[in-house]
């Protein structure tokens, strides 16, 4: 609370006095990183929460392919309320609030801004994480609206909402405020995601369960929520961490801003008009759209890559033990592969065998899981000890947590992409093979798919150790600053405790 | 604030564009959709599902079917088969000129040009159209699945993926309600080796008082609760099978055409 007070208060006029004499180091990023402490605390550990909450359904649902008997006589623990529950755990419950934390900080320290009244963020973290809570429950006892990836009854979409726009608007005002008018590429990447957002959930929960639109429309529309959410704001969130952590962290500046710029548009012009599948029973322009916009794709694929590669091509090596990197790095890959799936599904010679299979949930989950939350897990391992002033508890868990990741997610992602073809090749073979054995060849993919589950939970909760003890020795700091206070004469204590906090971090 | 202002503008240009293309659009063109005639009738389709199935249709809902089935049969294309109706009054013509003419899975045109050539020698051909594709082979409907099917439905369950069946016809695939419950309350008594989780929460195991209840589920043997006791679907099962009975995509229409098998007659 002190650090909130101190830099909320004192240090804001006099930077604005000299904003434009002073060099642009003048607010240091300490300061920065510390306005940003609560906030981040807060929106990053209710995310590791749901993040633990959601692989733990995502293994029970998995768990039933097994043995349909599982927990059935559960209403609320019947497969098709556990999957989009655990689907929207780790979407609304950890990637959102992650993202936003990310943003937020990313955005203030670009800016060269510390930001105030954090309150309002805290508070609507807060509301997030209750708005998770209610659409989730609501998930669970039958009140789901229906629709992939917007399933949240209205008492958990309403929270959630408001809860984005206030957050938002802060990450905002940190931007406007901000020193030097040049333009960081992440900077556009983060405002148009911070943007976006707002605008496609409320087009989407009015047109499809405030007012309904009659018929087909609605799953038009419910498609073009989710393809903007899952692969537009995740790709804008992820490429705007990535373009700012892999340059600082190889050391090499971004190769180059001009490329990352083209890439930026040419992503947001042509991935807001993908998700239409083809063959739905839909007018025939709308799915032939899609498929155009997704081959076109190629094109901030290819930049995308070239950015990357430029970047921290001759420096992977000397960067590999930082795990910050390792999760970055292995996101941004993992952003490029899912990128190649998304195309092929489009491509009408190879969506015949990968559509209604296994192919598209491996697609989503390697860029929700594989691409985003690898991303935000690097960027939180960065970041959260830096707004904090503490070293993480145990910072060599990290590194065992990124292995368990990656091998979970590829367990996961690489049984599930081979298990759809081949379960899509029976499909379209009717006179040989009967449909229980598309099913029934689908069980060893599956099989190995529940231990890639069982591998990113473990992952996961490591990560879930490392914050929550983090949230802990924060919390016995701030008691023993507290009792030190009480104990000892003002002066003294609140400047010897700051001067021992500077050393910490600068150590 | 130049450079910001105009990151603000483009996105919205751009974002923009693709809310008018996928939200606006369809609603202009969808929202206000109408009932349509049925092909060689003037009858109209559809005519909305009974209550209890709407009904039925929030309980598909709420316990996530979609997530394992699809309601959306595919097709590859039409196949036309020419059928002479008569030989008129030169047989002989009609059979040389048949003679020389494919007459089973034709396209459009060349069925066309066939039935001109029988018409010529002085016959009467019709063309049979039968959809084809992998769907359509696996009886899973009689043609592809189209907007009209889904006019009155709310909220409209496509699904993505087919961990089962698909369900958009399966009305008149299993027209029978107690094979639906049966199904429902335990997938494998009736479904050799069924992958679906039963759902025996929405039927209730009660004790027989008196004389057993009319709704009772003739279970097999493997499947049936301790003696003195019956499964009773709740009301919500029932909606459910009269939901999945509703599914009934079996007319043909402008946009969707095939020939109706002469053994179906709708009533």
């Amino acid at each position: 609370m002190s650090t909130n007070a101190k830099f909320g208060g004192a240090s804001v006029p006099a930077s604005r006095l000299v904003s434009s004499l002073a060099p642009p180091g003048e607010i240091s990023s300490t300061d920065i990183d510390r306005s940003c402490c609560i906030p981040l605390l807060a929106l990053f550990g209710g995310a590791a929460l749901w993040l633990v909450v959601g692989s733990v359904l995502a293994l029970i649902a998995s768990i039933k392919f097994h043995a349909p008997d599982f927990l059935a006589n559960c209403a609320c623990l019947t497969y098709g309320r556990l999957q989009p529950v655990a689907d929207d755990a780790l979407l609304y419950g950890f990637c959102l609030p992650a993202g936003l934390g990310v943003a937020l900080w990313l955005l203030a320290r670009l800016s060269g801004t510390p930001l105030r009244g954090a309150i309002v963020p805290i508070v609507a973290a807060n509301l997030w994480h209750l708005g998770v809570f209610v659409g989730l429950a609501g998930i669970l006892i039958g009140d789901s609206s229906g629709f992939a990836w917007l399933e949240f009854p209205r008492g958990g979409s309403v929270p959630i909402f408001f809860a984005y726009l206030l957050l938002a608007l802060w990450s905002i005002m940190i931007f406007a405020g901000r020193r030097g008018r040049t333009l960081y590429p992440s900077q556009w990447f983060l405002v148009a995601a911070l943007f976006w957002f707002p605008w496609i959930y409320s087009s989407a929960n009015l047109f499809l369960l405030t007012s309904p639109v009659r018929g087909v429309a609605q799953a038009v529309i419910g498609w073009w929520f989710a393809n903007n959410l899952l692969v537009v704001w995740t790709g804008l969130v992820g490429l705007g961490a990535a373009f700012y952590f892999l340059p600082k962290i190889t050391g090499r500046p971004l190769q180059s801003h001009y490329l990352a710029l083209f890439a930026f548009w040419t992503f947001i012009l042509f991935a807001t008009w993908c998700g239409i599948p083809p063959g739905a029973p839909v007018p025939a322009w709308m799915p032939t759209l899609s498929a155009v916009a997704a081959a076109w794709l190629l094109v901030p694929w290819l930049a995308v890559f070239l950015v990357v590669w430029q970047t921290v091509h001759g420096s992977v090596r000397s960067s590999w033990n930082n795990t910050t990197f390792c999760f970055v790095g292995s996101g941004i890959d993992a952003f490029l592969l899912s990128g190649l799936m998304l195309m092929a599904m489009a491509c009408p010679q190879i969506s015949r065998f990968t559509n209604f299979t296994w192919f598209g949930s491996a697609e989503t989950q390697l860029r929700l899981y594989g691409f985003f939350a690898m991303t935000m897990f690097g960027a939180v391992y960065y970041i959260l000890p830096r707004a904090v002033g503490l070293e993480f508890p145990f910072p060599k868990l990290a590194r065992v947590h990124f292995w368990l990741s990656l091998a979970g997610i590829a367990l996961l992602v690489v049984p599930l992409a081979i298990g759809g073809i081949v379960q899509g090749w029976k499909l379209q073979h009717p006179d040989t093979v009967a449909f229980a054995d598309t099913t029934k060849a689908m069980l060893p993919f599956l099989r190995v798919s529940t231990t890639g589950l069982l591998l990113m939970l473990l992952g996961n909760l490591l990560f879930f150790a490392n914050v929550m003890g983090l949230t802990l020795r924060w919390k016995i700091a701030l008691l023993k600053q507290f009792i030190a206070f009480v104990k000892s004469p003002l002066e003294t204590t609140s400047a010897s405790a700051s001067l021992r906090r500077d050393k910490e971090v600068r150590a | 604030m130049k450079n910001g202002f105009l990151v603000f503008l483009v996105s919205l240009v751009v974002l923009g564009g693709s809310w008018c293309g996928f939200v606006l659009a369809p609603v202009l063109q969808l929202g206000g959709q109408k009932q349509t005639t049925i092909l060689n009738s003037s009858d109209l389709y559809p005519v909305g599902r009974p209550g209890m199935a709407n009904q039925g249709l929030q309980v598909y809902r709420a316990n996530g079917c979609a997530a394992c089935h699809t309601e959306q049969v595919q097709q590859d294309g039409v196949a036309c088969d020419v059928v002479l109706t008569s030989a008129g009054k030169t047989p002989l013509a009609v059979t040389n000129a048949i003679s020389s003419l494919k007459l089973t899975g034709l396209d459009k045109g060349t069925a066309d040009a066939a039935v001109d050539k029988i018409n010529a020698a002085g016959g009467k051909a019709e063309i049979h159209i039968t959809a084809t594709g992998p769907d359509i082979s696996r009886g899973w409907g009689l043609r592809h699945s189209v907007a009209e099917d889904f006019l009155y439905d709310d909220p409209v369950q496509l699904g993505s993926v087919r961990i089962g069946p698909d369900l958009a016809d399966v009305g008149t695939r299993r027209p029978d309600a107690n094979w639906q419950l049966l199904h429902l309350y335990a997938p494998q008594s009736v479904v050799n080796g069924s992958a679906m989780p039963p759902f025996r929460y929405l039927f209730r195991v009660q004790k027989i008082g008196g004389e057993p209840s009319p709704d009772a589920l003739n279970l097999p043997k493997a499947f049936t609760p301790p003696a003195g006791y019956e499964v009773v679907p709740t009301a919500q099962a029932e909606e459910l099978a009269a939901y999945l009975l509703s599914l009934q995509a079996d007319v043909p229409l402008h946009d969707a055409p095939f020939t109706q098998p002469l053994a179906v007659s709708k009533p």
